[in-house]
């Protein structure tokens, strides 16, 4: 009966263990596939897609077209100053918004609440279109300010939604004895609240990061010269013009996935626990 | 007004405005400003420059005008095919997946839940592009596979098809985007209280029926999340379209979304000049479309989970 049992859970966990091998490879493999092409030579690629580059098929001929046709350092320096600024656009102003819901009463504290959150649900793209005659109007087509300011309101709902909930716990007894000090409201906020929420502040920067440095609408509709492409738009146009050069397309996309993978393995804790402690709220 | 009246007062705090200003400023200008502003556009019409007010008229073009609406219905329907797609496959999966990395002591768990997100960084131009190219005839990766498994007889230019295309992206998208639900329903799953696992043990309800029974019901309320997050992504998609297929979301436009209706239609295509207030119109169905949803999940479905949940 128990030997039954204990054979029973063995199979159902070799099965189980089974089924998520099957699809962690569904989920890397396309992946890995890129990466090891975008080495090899062209004939290679297509003579045998699926094995490691070699001393025979070795080849970096992809990676000096791109580097050599493209302006990929560009790019990149555009996507880091975009998301970069943006990110810390959103966890200042979303952080001070936060503590003003989550700290005092006032009136029309809970309307207040109510209006910022509507971001979270209804889509900054459907807006586009006045988006773009502001820019025109103000002539910050083609500019970084354009992508920051509107990534700044897009991420914001979402930020001071999480950012309050956890500002909510910082214990009262800790900012009233600050008060008692005499420290003023904004010391309070930046020397004490603002350091004790600091792993939430570092969840909401990972979440609002993604977006961002993934967004394709707003770089291709506001700003799509060579100067302020990001590396998403700079690799679709790329891309779409090389469309037949195999070797140059395979290392483009390798270059764009990289830097996401370096970032994702170093951070994933940090964003697995985030979105962990969040739904769990 | 005397000198006691004053002192009764309460002091104007001034640091709330301050807090809030930033935040509510950028916001207010860049969100919900455009977002009014486009519903205005959506009344006028454009005539030598000149904005002109028309009520209801461009609603009546998309909607009585064979060459718009015959756009506009085709665009809807395949976003509502996109939708379900989604809902019958990336939430059951993710659901299995949740259920099986949230098993007490199973080994590799970190590495599973690492590498089933990965995709869920990568953007939209990174999985349309690798797609492409790994169902690409030319290449012939995907017949390669196919045919180790002794399935070549299956294969097709899948996203050259008009039959096969939109199926065929709404699989790479929920590739892509599995790692949402099994996450967030790992987290539920895992917040289940101790005490409610070990009282189902002792009435004898273990294992599979143990999660049917008992799991599932607890951790409706994040599928229900899971749902509105999906629906209000999914209709607004654009990005993985305007990849794979271009902008004119081809084969015959069988893969437009009304994402990519609104693209062409603000900025144009071919023959066609682009056209602000009729965009504007698009994008306020865009807007009606998804606060319907958002108002059916907060008034209908939440309300109801949490008194199921009591």
């Amino acid at each position: 009966m128990t030997t039954a049992k204990a054979r029973t859970s063995l199979i159902r966990s070799g099965l189980m263990h089974l089924a998520l091998i099957a699809y962690t490879a569904l989920c890397l493999a396309p992946v890995v596939l890129i990466v090891i092409n975008s080495m090899k030579s062209r004939a290679a690629i297509f003579s045998s897609p699926m094995s490691l580059p070699g001393p025979k098929t070795f080849d970096l001929i992809g990676f000096t077209t791109v580097i050599n046709q493209g302006n990929f350092a560009s790019y990149f320096s555009n996507s880091l100053i975009v998301t970069g600024t943006s990110i810390v656009a959103v966890l200042l102003f979303g952080a001070m918004a936060a503590f003003a819901l989550s700290e005092y009463r006032f009136r029309g504290n809970t309307l207040m609440g109510l209006y910022l959150a509507l971001g979270i649900m209804i889509p900054i793209r459907l807006g586009t279109i006045a988006i773009l005659n502001i820019m025109v109007a103000t002539r910050l087509v083609n500019t970084h300010l354009a992508l920051i300011l509107v990534y700044t309101a897009q991420g914001l709902p979402l930020a001071i939604f999480i950012l309050s909930e956890f500002m909510h716990a910082v214990s009262s007894d800790l900012k009233n004895a600050a008060r008692i000090d005499g420290l003023s409201e904004y010391a309070i906020f930046f020397k004490l609240v603002l350091p004790l929420t600091r792993p939430a502040i570092a969840t909401v920067a990972v979440f609002t990061m993604i977006p961002i440095w993934n967004d394709l609408w707003f770089p291709l509709i506001l700003a799509p010269g060579e100067a302020t492409k990001t590396v998403t738009l700079g690799a679709q146009s790329f891309i779409g013009q090389y469309v037949t050069n195999w070797n140059a397309v395979l290392a483009a996309l390798t270059l764009a996935i990289l830097p996401v993978l370096v970032l994702y393995l170093a951070f994933s804790r940090q964003l697995i626990r985030g979105l962990t402690a969040g739904a769990v709220k | 007004m005397s000198d006691d009246e004053i002192a009764a007062r309460p002091p104007r705090r001034w640091h709330i405005a301050v807090f809030l200003a930033p935040a509510v400023a950028v916001y207010t200008a860049l969100m919900i400003v455009p977002l009014v502003d486009t519903l205005r556009l959506s009344l006028f019409t454009t005539v030598d420059n000149q904005s002109v007010f028309v009520g209801f008229t461009n609603f009546v073009t998309l909607f009585g005008d064979l060459r718009w609406s015959k756009s506009f219905w085709n665009a809807l329907q395949n976003n509502v095919v996109f939708f379900i797609i989604h809902m019958m496959i990336q939430n059951p999966v993710g659901i299995a997946l949740a259920a099986m990395l949230s098993v007490p002591r199973l080994k590799g768990r970190t590495f599973y839940r690492t590498a089933i997100f990965l995709p869920t960084m990568l953007s939209f131009v990174i999985v349309g592009f690798v797609w492409k190219l790994i169902l690409s005839p030319i290449w012939g990766v995907a017949p390669g596979i196919l045919g180790a498994l002794g399935l070549k007889f299956l294969f097709g230019p899948w996203l050259g098809l008009e039959s096969s295309a939109l199926i065929t992206l709404s699989l790479i998208s929920v590739w892509q985007f599995v790692g949402i639900p099994m996450m967030l329903i790992y987290a539920a799953l895992l917040a289940i209280p101790e005490e409610v696992i070990e009282a189902a043990e002792l009435d004898g309800i273990t294992g599979v029926g143990q999660f049917f029974k008992i799991k599932l019901p607890l951790v409706l309320p994040t599928v229900g999340i899971v749902s509105i997050l999906t629906f209000v992504g999914n209709f607004n998609a654009f990005d993985l379209v305007y990849t794979a297929q271009g902008a004119m979301a081809g084969p015959n436009f069988s893969t437009d979304l009304l994402g990519t209706y609104l693209y062409r239609t603000f900025f144009g295509f071919q023959l066609q000049l682009g056209d602000q207030n009729m965009g504007a119109t698009i994008a306020t169905m865009m807007f009606l479309i998804i606060l319907t949803g958002v108002m059916i999940y907060l008034f209908a479905i939440q309300t109801r989970m949490r008194r199921y949940q009591l």
